[in-house]
Order: C-alpha cells, then sequence, then structure tokens
C-alpha cells in the first residue's frame, strides 16, 4: 500500500471510531463544565476570566478533594464567544448531566434561558445576559447576581452626582455622554437612560459602536471633543473598551470623568499608556492576590503548573478575580446544595435550590479565606439577582484601585423596568411556563 | 463496472430528461435518504441531531441559495447573512403577530421577505457586476445589520435585543421552543431541505436555470440569443435570497433558538460564500460537501483528541481546528480548484472505469 492509501485508511479508521468512545465519567463526582473563549476576537477579556474560573475549582480539588468530600469534574469547553459554538458546547455537555452551565456571552445565555426549565440545568450569567432573569419566580431556573447592567448605570450616576457633591439632584444640567456596543448588551440601559434623563434633567449623549467597528472609534470620539460632556460612561467588551480609552486619551477627554461598567482589564487601561491615569471602572469584588484563597491557588494550582495562566502575576488581575468571584459563587452554590438537598452527589434541581438559597456573608468569606473580597451575596427565590451594590475603583497607572464605598443602585427605579421586562417576556414567550419549583423555607 | 449506464435504455423524453437518469444515482440517492430519514434519528445521539446534523442542514441551504446566486448566475454575493436575516426577522414578526398560524407556514412565507429584500438589493446587477456587485452586496449586508440592530419594530421593542423563538406545535407535536426534541426538529428541518434541494435540482436544470448559466457564462451572449439580463438577474438574487430567508428562519426557530443581530454578521456571509467556493460553484451536492467540511469537519477534529484519550486544552484544540481546517481548505483548493463537488465527479468516473483505467 502507498503511503496515501495509509493515509486515506488512517483517516476512514479515525471518523469510524470518533463516536464509538464515551467520555469516561465516575460515578460519585459533579460534573461542572466551564464554557470559556480563549481564542477569537474576545480572547483578551476572556483569557483571564477562564483562568480564574478554572484555578478556582482545581484548587478545591486539589486541596479539599473537591466539595464535601465530592470531586469536581471541570471541563472547559471553548465557546470563541460565539452563539452557534457556545450551543454545541451546551448540547455537548447535556449528556453528562452538568449542574450548572455559565455561558459566558449573553448571546449565549439568551438561546439557554428556556431551555433551563426543561433540561433542568441551571443558569449562572453573572452580571450579564438578560437583566429580567433576575425575577425568580418567572425565571426559576436562571441567576445573574450580583447586579444588572440597570444597576450598574444608576450606580455610576450617584457616584458622579456624589463627585459633584450631594445627591442626584446635582446631576441637573449636566451633560453625559454614554459610549456603548450598539448590540444587546449596550443598548439595555437605553429605556433607563431615557426616563433617567428626563426625571433627573440630565443631557444624554449618545455614542453607539457597531460591533464591526470597535477598534475604530474615532468619529464617536470626534463628536466628543465637539459635545464636551462633563462625563463618559462605558458599556464595552473585549476590543471596545481598550480603543475607547486610547481614544479618549488621545481626544485628551480628562480620563478622571471616564467611567466604565465593570468589564474593562488592566490591559485595556494599560493601553492607553501614562495619560490613562484617572480612568474608572465599576466592580464589586477586590482585586490583587493578597487573600488566603488566592495564595492557596498559587500553591496548589499555579506552582503545580497545573493553571494555564501565562505568568504568575496574572493571578489577582481584576478579571482573573472575576473569574474567581464566579467560581466561587459555583462552589458555594454545589456545598448549599449539598446541605439543603441531603445528597452529596447534587444534581441540577439541586444546585437551583443551592443557588436560591445561597447566602455567602461576611462570616463565610473569612472561612473561605477571602475576607473583604466582596459583599455579602444572599438570592432568594423571588429574587435571582440581589441588586447588590458596586464601588468605583480607579487605575493609578499600574493597579485598579478602590476609591469609593460600596453604592447601592437606584432600585426603585430599576425595579419597575424589571418587573415590566420580565412580564413582557413571558408574554411574548407565552406559553411561558408557570413556576412550579416551589420555595425552600430559609429564602 | 460499479458504475456502469450500459443496458439502461431511455424510451422516452421524460426519462432522459430526469434528474437522475442512471439507476444507480436514484439507488444511492435512496439509501442516503433512507439513512437520514430513518437510520441517523433511530442511531443518533441528541449531540449528532442537534448540534451536528440540524446545522449542516441548514448551513448547506443557505449554500445552496448563494450557490443558485454565485454558482449558477454568476452573481457574486457577500449579502446572504444579511437576506437569512430577513428571513429570520419576518418569520419571527409574523409568528409573534398571528401565532395562531402554523410556524412552518410562516418560515416557508419568510422566503417571500426575503425574496423582495434580494430582488431590491439585486437591482444593482444590472449595471455591475464581478467585485463590484460583491461590493453593492456587502452594503446590503451591512445595511440590513444595522436594521436589525436599531429598528426595535423588528424585535418587538425586547430590552434584550434579540428574537426569542416561542414554542410552536405542528400536530400537537413541539417543533421549536425548549421542549421541541432534537429528533422533531431534525426531521422538520430534513424535509424542508430535501423538498427545496429537489425545488432548486429542478430549477437549474430548467429554462431558468440555462438562462442563469448562459448570463454566467457569457452576458453579451446570452443578450444576444434573447435573454433579457435584468429580469433574469433579479430571479436569480429572488430565489436565492428566497432560500437564504428561509435557512435563516430554519437557523433562528430550529436550531438556535434565540438571535442576537450579530448572528447575521458578514462573518456567516463569508462561511456561507466559503461553503460554496470549496464545495463546487454550480453545483447543488457541492453545497453539501461545503457545509459538511465547513462545519462538521471541525466538530470532528475537536472531538478526536477526547476519543483518543489525550487531555489537551480546550483552546490549544481549538486553535489546532483553525490550523488543520484551514491547511485542509488550501489543500481541497490546490489539489481540485473547482471543488469538493468535481473531486465526486472525478471519484464516479473512476467507479465506472474500475478495473480497467485508462
Amino acid at each position: 500500500m502507498s503511503l496515501k492509501h495509509w493515509a486515506y485508511a488512517l483517516a476512514a479508521a479515525t471518523v469510524l471510531s470518533l463516536p464509538a468512545i464515551p467520555a469516561a465519567q465516575a460515578e460519585d463526582s459533579i460534573y461542572v463544565p466551564l464554557f470559556t473563549y480563549r481564542t477569537g476576537p474576545f480572547a483578551g477579556s476572556g483569557t483571564p476570566i477562564a483562568d480564574g474560573m478554572h484555578d478556582y475549582l482545581t484548587m478545591l480539588n486539589e486541596r479539599d478533594g473537591g466539595i464535601g468530600g465530592v470531586k469536581l469534574v471541570i471541563e472547559e469547553c471553548e465557546t470563541g464567544y460565539d452563539t452557534k459554538k457556545g450551543l454545541e458546547c451546551y448540547e455537548s455537555v447535556k449528556p453528562k448531566h452538568p449542574v450548572m452551565v455559565n455561558p459566558w456571552s449573553t448571546g449565549i445565555t439568551l438561546p439557554l434561558i428556556p431551555k433551563a426549565a426543561v433540561d433542568k440545568i441551571p443558569v449562572l450569567s453573572m452580571a450579564y445576559g438578560l437583566s429580567a432573569s433576575a425575577k425568580g419566580d418567572i425565571f426559576p431556573w436562571v441567576f445573574n447576581p450580583p447586579a444588572t447592567y440597570w444597576d450598574g448605570f444608576t450606580q455610576i450616576l450617584k457616584y458622579i452626582a456624589a463627585q459633584e457633591g450631594g445627591g442626584v439632584e446635582k446631576l441637573k444640567g449636566k451633560k453625559i455622554g454614554y459610549i456603548f456596543l450598539d448590540a444587546s448588551f449596550g443598548r439595555e440601559p437605553l429605556p433607563l437612560i431615557e426616563s433617567l434623563s428626563k426625571e433627573l434633567g440630565f443631557e444624554a449623549k449618545l455614542y453607539p459602536v457597531a460591533a464591526a467597528d470597535m477598534q475604530n472609534q474615532s468619529s464617536q470620539w470626534l463628536n466628543v471633543r465637539r459635545d464636551r460632556p462633563d462625563y463618559m460612561i462605558l458599556y464595552g467588551w473585549g476590543a471596545l473598551n481598550s480603543t475607547a480609552v486610547k481614544e479618549a486619551v488621545k481626544t485628551n477627554y480628562p480620563m478622571e470623568k471616564f467611567i466604565s461598567i465593570w468589564w474593562p482589564s488592566e490591559d485595556d487601561a494599560r493601553g492607553g499608556g501614562d495619560k490613562a491615569t484617572g480612568f474608572k471602572t465599576l466592580n464589586w469584588h477586590a482585586v490583587g492576590a493578597n487573600f488566603p484563597l488566592i495564595a492557596d491557588i498559587q500553591k496548589y494550582v499555579v506552582d503545580k503548573g497545573k493553571s494555564q495562566v501565562s505568568s504568575k502575576d496574572k493571578v489577582g488581575q481584576v478579571l482573573y478575580n472575576r473569574g474567581v468571584y464566579n467560581s466561587m459563587l459555583i462552589a458555594e452554590a454545589i456545598r448549599t446544595a449539598q446541605k439543603v438537598s441531603g445528597h452529596k452527589v447534587v444534581t441540577g434541581e439541586d444546585v437551583r435550590r443551592g443557588l436560591e438559597d445561597l447566602n455567602i456573608d461576611a462570616a463565610r468569606y473569612k472561612e473561605m479565606g477571602l475576607e473583604n473580597f466582596a459583599g455579602p451575596v444572599k438570592l432568594t427565590c423571588a429574587d435571582h439577582n440581589g441588586h447588590f451594590s458596586t464601588f468605583i475603583q480607579r487605575w493609578d497607572g499600574k493597579q485598579y484601585v478602590k476609591v469609593s464605598d460600596y453604592i447601592t443602585p437606584m432600585t426603585d427605579k430599576v425595579e419597575p423596568l424589571l418587573e415590566a421586562d420580565a412580564k413582557a417576556y413571558a408574554e411574548k414567550n407565552a406559553p411561558w411556563p408557570k413556576r412550579t419549583e416551589p420555595c425552600d423555607k430559609a429564602s | 463496472m460499479f458504475y456502469r449506464e450500459a443496458g439502461q435504455f431511455k424510451q422516452s423524453y421524460a426519462a432522459d430528461q430526469a434528474i437522475f437518469p442512471i439507476r444507480q444515482d436514484r439507488i444511492g440517492l435512496a439509501v442516503i435518504l433512507l439513512i437520514a430519514f430513518v437510520g441517523i434519528p433511530l442511531f443518533g445521539n441528541e449531540f449528532l441531531l442537534a448540534s451536528v446534523m440540524v446545522p449542516f442542514l441548514i448551513l448547506a441551504l443557505g449554500a445552496i441559495g448563494l450557490n443558485l446566486l454565485t454558482g449558477y448566475a454568476g452573481l457574486l454575493s457577500l449579502g446572504t447573512a444579511g437576506f437569512m436575516g430577513v428571513g429570520a426577522y419576518a418569520a419571527y414578526k409574523l409568528s409573534t403577530i398571528f401565532p395562531e398560524v402554523n410556524i412552518l407556514v410562516w418560515i416557508l412565507c419568510s422566503g417571500f421577505f426575503a425574496a423582495a429584500v434580494g430582488a431590491v438589493f439585486g437591482l444593482p446587477s444590472s449595471r455591475i457586476k464581478g467585485f463590484y456587485l460583491a461590493v453593492a452586496t456587502l452594503a446590503a449586508q451591512f445595511f440590513l445589520q444595522w436594521c436589525f440592530v436599531r429598528w426595535s419594530w423588528l424585535y418587538n421593542d425586547n430590552a434584550s435585543g434579540a428574537i426569542e423563538v416561542p414554542a410552536r406545535t405542528l400536530f400537537g407535536i413541539a417543533i421549536t421552543g425548549p421542549s421541541a426534541t432534537p429528533v422533531t426538529r431534525y426531521l422538520v428541518v430534513l424535509t424542508i431541505v430535501v423538498v427545496m434541494t429537489l425545488i432548486a435540482s429542478n430549477i437549474v436544470h430548467g429554462r431558468i436555470g440555462r438562462s442563469w448559466m448562459a448570463v454566467r457564462d457569457m452576458d453579451i451572449a446570452a443578450q444576444l440569443m434573447g435573454i433579457r439580463l435584468l429580469p433574469v438577474k433579479l430571479l436569480a438574487f429572488a430565489v436565492s435570497s428566497f432560500y437564504c430567508g428561509v435557512a435563516g428562519a430554519l437557523m433562528v426557530f430550529l436550531w438556535l433558538g434565540a438571535a442576537e443581530p450579530a448572528a447575521f454578521d458578514i462573518n456567516l456571509s463569508f462561511v456561507l460564500l466559503f461553503m460554496v467556493i470549496i464545495g463546487g460553484l454550480g453545483s447543488l451536492i457541492g453545497s453539501f460537501f461545503g457545509a459538511a467540511l465547513i462545519h462538521i469537519l471541525p466538530i470532528a477534529i475537536r472531538m478526536l483528541p477526547d476519543a483518543l484519550g489525550l487531555s489537551i486544552g480546550a483552546a490549544t484544540v481549538e486553535h489546532l481546528t483553525f490550523m488543520i481546517v484551514g491547511a485542509l481548505i488550501i489543500f481541497f483548493l490546490v489539489v481540485e480548484p473547482h471543488g469538493l463537488a468535481r473531486l465526486w465527479q472525478i471519484g464516479k468516473q473512476k467507479l465506472r472505469v474500475w478495473p480497467f483505467p485508462y
């Protein structure tokens, strides 16, 4: 047989053998798939998050032998931030009975929302996805703590008001620019902006950036230069953030007055050079590696070469810690599920209850080795988001430093919108199933 | 030897004009259809049905749509994803305005909306062709995607800015929405794709298809033969967009389940164009080959390390997949610039003369 024939035979053999080998999986383990994106246009943001999520759960396996004595099976599935690939990931993990999925993309979250109740797999979309899914009575299987994009917007407004030396009445007559990704994520605050600008008397200037021109924002910033807004608010992701910082520096926009939602990373700010100092973002957890738990991650995972982080100083960066926070929610939900259900090897149904009964207070943070890492998280049957406070952090040229206290959202403004939106979703997707899952007493 | 038409005599014009004049082809097709309609639903698991076969069929339908335009009529288009989006949004609007009408009716009707939009954006083709037309259709792509983002009426003012698929049934069985099983969705998609492929095959073998090919090969000569260019080109745009529109509606309703405007971005247009080029311009079966190579091959490669028991990081596998698929695309284009369909033809010819090749 010639080489060519051998090649054909090999190809045929591999194709035939593909479906034959089922994934080896132990019965007494908990399967936690992680949807990550280390490739594609958003890899810059996706990689540190993936590292943080993966390393925390690996550390639990290495240090404690899993959660409650049950090993976690952690598997990454690469989505590339692409909805189609994300759904493919979902279908490929579904037969292995995952206890929850974290889509890490609003586009992937949306199709999973109706599926969650049917497949009995809870969806944890941490501070992204469908804001209305905060309503536990309509979306029993979807969770999006610790805050929605609407909450975030009102928190930024409150901070701006505080900078002006007072309450929200100080916003009157101010010009506030809003530069955002012209997709569902960035457009979500628009109805809120419309109603709030009338109510509070500020003038909103909108600068949409199409997804295709994320790296070319010169026309938007030309308009910013002309309009001279008093403050700028940024809702971006991936290359949009770094480009916005660079353009703001080029435009000589005062960076102290440029405030973003919680997604920019260190690299996004660093790209703007020294002049980017003063750039601010929202955040709800600490940065840095000075926590006993993160030291454990260093010791058990990074030092043993079980992590994919490119260098050790990446541990503790904003988005790495964001991933750690996400995995902490996963782990705590599983732990709570073990407690409320009495099972060691929990199922998706148990973890859904675990998420509803989730209660991480200061004492628990200390116990985990994450004292003062983030604010308490307590979810209930009706409230799957919590609308927790966030704070402002400032880029000082080297790292982000917390510069404000925890700011509460304007719940009175956000709540009616959420209520109306959740109801509209259920109506438009009629027949939307009624919640049949009973509430636990604790929540 | 395996593939000889010797002894198969045609005794009527109808028999001679059949789509599959050779008996072996008919048997082969019957076997493929049998496997597709019976074998795969019986033995395939959910992943194979929902993540491999349904997307493959839908992408193949979109590729057929583009192939009618680019492969048969010679009009290069980069607006395919836009036209698919028109179909998807039309089906969504129709289904939410008239929920009592069966969703399949609306999916097929949505094709007419896409056809109308496609014909409008096809108007420049009367004056320009080649790369210039590609740029003109690129404008359609950007304009349509802009509409999907900005025109909130299209997505019923959803705060999420996306279209969500309501649950709909056919004969009491859920075919869209979360409770629709992959088997049902697969069979619905398969039926639509098979029927539409048959129609496409009839179109391209008939008067319309021949006039498209005449225009493709030399438009001046076609004009001299009495083919009126503008109606023929617009018809090509309309029919092509009809297929793309139905594919787009199927994509949202039976595959994704919810879609942001980003689902219909320029990447999808390029992917479909690659499928058409690699599969074979001007070949319906090539559209299926192209869709298989671009959609199924990466999935197979991604599953390979697991199947062999190797533990490679998900991202590394993804990079490897990109490299291997890219290399294969170049390999196939170098070995056979006319696409996989031509390889298929060569293969058939070889089977015909085996075991005495000359």
